[in-house]
């Protein structure tokens, strides 16, 4: 049985996805901004997959752009509008929990002379509310947090900073990484006064190399990527036309059955951390209620490093992911467990394990199963 | 503009009798190592020398690329080859040679005409002088020197003319073939590439074996020898990588023997499980990368100590180097970038923090009798379950 958890890196493609991708490479393969009916078709493929975007959100479907992936969605929201909007401002808030595509664009704002404040996380990876209304100032430009943290699974109160910020700041501008979040959970950026949202297209079961970002089309942003004027001026490059039609294809799918999904993945969490937990000196990280998101599980397993454990299941076809990548060569230390005020100890024994909408119990089973013959054998040796 | 090279041989000039063997090898290493590039070539070997022809149109630099991997090459000199239609149209080609070669005419030259059809009309002495007053009428900022000159003409007269000047300095060595074989311990680390690739430069043609402990090893980790071997091969040739699973056997002396013993007894393993293939596959001996003092286990005294198992012989050309040093060769083969990926190999990952740097043979010979209940059976299973990779 090969079974893999590790959905928070990347998912496997649905059928309907990986065809319609094909098809449109071999069939549909025109140049949107050509004159032509080959152009004319391709074009259509866009239009079709902005529209099943803006309706999931609710949003207009000119307030959405294509993007190669998370990681630019990212970059751009940052840079876009810290570039257009610095007279009102060099402030920018976020946390010490982002994904690196928002803490390293940040450093480089830094560079650039923004200021930057990052808000600390609680136990379960949460931030707090007091510390959001503290940070913000009269020259903050703009908040950015993340909806759902990739490592331990925390859901950020998105909706409720969202009406803090504009309460204290009508001003700043609000953008949320929702890379882990969309697929999986309801988001509502209009409803909620987020202005940004980035999202990417191999996280929900679509394809690699496309993402999107939406902007609120009061937003005043610059392009960060120059080129023959595609998608109004504001993201040159030809059309991933594929990739578009594919993260399309793939959020109408994902979004089709959410309640029903959803409920079922946190019933199986709910389940698998129940089971791991019967098991000694295993350690849960982040929210296990419904703060957390259903689809990622964050466990230190005392005594033994993540990466060992790792190869081990690996060996049994069970695929994870270690919660913080460490060797006798190199130390990177997971800043989120570090910002929970996780144990060093514990965050390098940490694994994450991550489903999606194909995980099923036999699955989990069968994980719990090796996890129970290969823990107290791996644990009898370690580095003395 | 260069149609051929001729190749220069140092050492293997004066092998007397054995020539033949070493000039043969030779031109079989520089085969193989322009059959991986684009374009056709003939290598032949005529009068103690080695002409590789381009049959075909070919990317100099990528040819030059590939000839200076060959050991056994002291020097490849680019050359033109012109047809013999008189002295005049000569002399036309010898000043377009320069004229292409050397952009900045402020030199000095000597021509050294060879001639080895003896019909030509002139001497070499007279082709010297001949040469040299028309490419002085060409060049005026151009000065004979024939003692140190900063160009040296060559023109050989043979069926067609070569006309070269430039040696572009090969790796020197043996070419591989003519030295036996021996197996190589590659770990993964800096080191044992760079001692593989020196050993294999005396002519050695070498098998490698790598010392494999999943899940406490990665398959990156593997990948990363894999790959390490292969830019050893591109001078070595192809060889043999034998991956040996050794995690049972590590934890087995993990259990059974001290701890900070455990390196020692460990690479005693090694060397012994090593030797076992490199009397298979008709090895010589035994290549690593240890250095003296470089880690603990690399003591003379934890020297002594793996060496004692060993039978047959074992070559540490870097024995004698400071780190830098191999570093700096093993930027020049490739395979720094490579040995720096941050993977854990199975000597590090149960190390002891404080190992034995001066172990005392009696007792490591003793704490070892602590294995010897089931080693055998464990280092057969080692021994039958082993990965061969075909590497280059």
């Amino acid at each position: 049985m090969e079974v893999y958890l590790d959905n928070s890196a990347t998912t496997k493609a649905y059928p309907e996805v990986a065809r319609l991708v094909a098809d449109i490479m071999t069939e549909d393969y025109g140049n949107p901004s050509s004159m032509h009916l080959k152009g004319v078709e391709a074009e259509k493929y866009i239009k079709y997959s902005k529209k099943t975007i803006a309706g999931i959100m609710k949003v207009q479907e000119k307030e959405i752009f294509f993007t190669s992936g998370g990681t630019e969605a990212d970059n751009w929201a940052l840079i876009g509008t810290a570039y257009a909007n610095y007279r009102a401002g060099k402030h920018l808030i976020t946390t010490r929990i982002e994904h690196p595509a928002v803490l390293q664009t940040m450093e480089y704002l830094k560079e650039q002379g923004f200021e930057i404040t990052y808000l600390p996380v609680d136990r379960t990876g949460r931030i707090r509310l007091e510390d959001l209304e503290r940070a913000i100032r009269r020259d903050t430009l703009l908040v950015s947090i993340m909806y759902v943290n990739n490592e331990v699974g925390a859901i950020q109160p998105i909706e409720e900073a969202g009406a803090l910020i504009k309460r204290m700041n009508p001003g700043t501008l609000f953008h949320v990484d929702a890379v882990q979040g969309f697929g999986k959970l309801k988001l509502f950026p209009k409803k909620w006064n987020i202005d940004m949202v980035s999202v990417s297209g191999h996280k929900i079961h679509g394809p690699k190399g496309v993402g999107f970002l939406y902007i609120d089309e009061r937003v005043k942003i610059k392009p960060i990527i120059f080129g023959g004027g595609q998608q109004r001026n504001f993201r040159s490059g030809t059309e991933n036309v594929p990739g578009v039609a594919g993260i399309g294809k793939a959020s109408e799918l994902i979004y089709r059955d959410l309640e029903e999904d959803t409920e079922r993945l946190y019933r199986l969490k709910e389940y698998f951390v129940r089971e791991l937990s019967r098991m000694p000196h295993i350690y849960i990280n982040g929210p296990q209620d419904e703060t957390g998101a259903p689809h990622i599980v964050s466990a230190s397993i005392a005594g033994i490093r993540s990466e060992v454990l790792l190869h081990a299941l690996e060996e049994k076809n069970v695929y994870v992911s270690s919660g913080s990548a460490c060797s006798s060569h190199k130390h990177t230390i997971s800043a989120t467990l570090e910002s929970m005020g996780i144990e060093k100890q514990l965050m390098d024994s940490t694994l994450r394990f991550s489903f999606s909408v194909f995980t099923t119990k036999e699955e989990l089973d069968y994980t719990l199963e090796c996890l129970d013959e290969l823990v107290p054998m791996l644990r009898r040796y370690t580095r003395r | 503009m260069f149609t051929a090279f001729l190749i220069k041989y140092a050492e293997i000039g004066v092998k007397g009798k054995n020539r033949y063997i070493f000039e043969e090898a030779l031109v079989k290493q520089i085969e193989f190592a322009l059959s991986k590039i684009d374009g056709e070539f003939a290598v032949r070997r005529t009068q103690g020398r080695i002409y590789v022809d381009g049959v075909s149109a070919f990317d100099f630099d990528e040819a030059v690329g590939a000839l200076l991997k060959v050991f056994g090459i002291s020097g490849v000199c680019p050359v033109v080859y012109v047809e013999d239609e008189g002295f005049e149209k000569l002399g036309e080609d010898v000043v377009k040679f320069i004229d292409d070669v050397y952009p900045d005419k402020n030199k000095t030259f000597k021509v050294c005409a060879r001639r080895a059809r003896k019909n030509y009309p002139k001497s070499s002495m007279e082709i010297n002088a001949d040469l040299g007053g028309i490419i002085l009428d060409a060049f005026p900022d151009m000065k004979v020197d024939v003692h140190k000159p900063n160009i040296e003409l060559n023109v050989e007269i043979r069926e067609k003319i070569y006309i070269y000047s430039e040696i572009i300095p090969g790796p020197g060595g043996m070419p591989v073939g003519t030295g036996g074989k021996a197996m190589l311990l590659l770990s993964g680390g800096i080191d044992s590439p760079v001692a593989g690739y020196m050993i294999s430069k005396r002519g050695v043609t070498l098998e490698a074996v790598y010392f494999h402990a999943p899940p406490y090893t990665s398959e990156r980790a593997k990948q990363k020898v894999v790959d390490l071997a292969g830019y050893v091969a591109a001078y070595a040739g192809p060889m043999k990588l034998h991956v040996i699973n050794f995690t049972d056997i590590q934890l087995y002396i993990y259990e059974k023997c001290p701890h900070d013993e455990l390196t020692i007894i460990m690479r005693r393993y090694m060397m012994r499980i090593a030797e076992m293939i490199a009397g298979e596959s008709g090895c010589l001996g035994l290549v690593t990368g240890e250095s003296i003092g470089q880690v603990a286990s690399q003591t003379m005294q934890a020297l002594a100590a793996t060496n004692e198992v060993c039978t047959m012989p074992v070559y540490r050309p870097l024995i004698a180097f400071d780190k830098q040093d191999i570093v700096d060769i093993s930027e020049k083969i490739n395979t720094y970038e490579t040995s720096i990926q941050p993977f854990e190999d199975c000597c590090t990952i149960f190390v002891a923090k404080h190992p034995v740097t001066k172990p005392n043979l009696k007792v490591i010979r003793a704490h070892e009798q602590n294995v010897f209940d089931k080693i055998d059976g464990m280092i057969e299973t080692a021994l039958s379950t082993r990965e061969i990779i075909e590497i280059g």
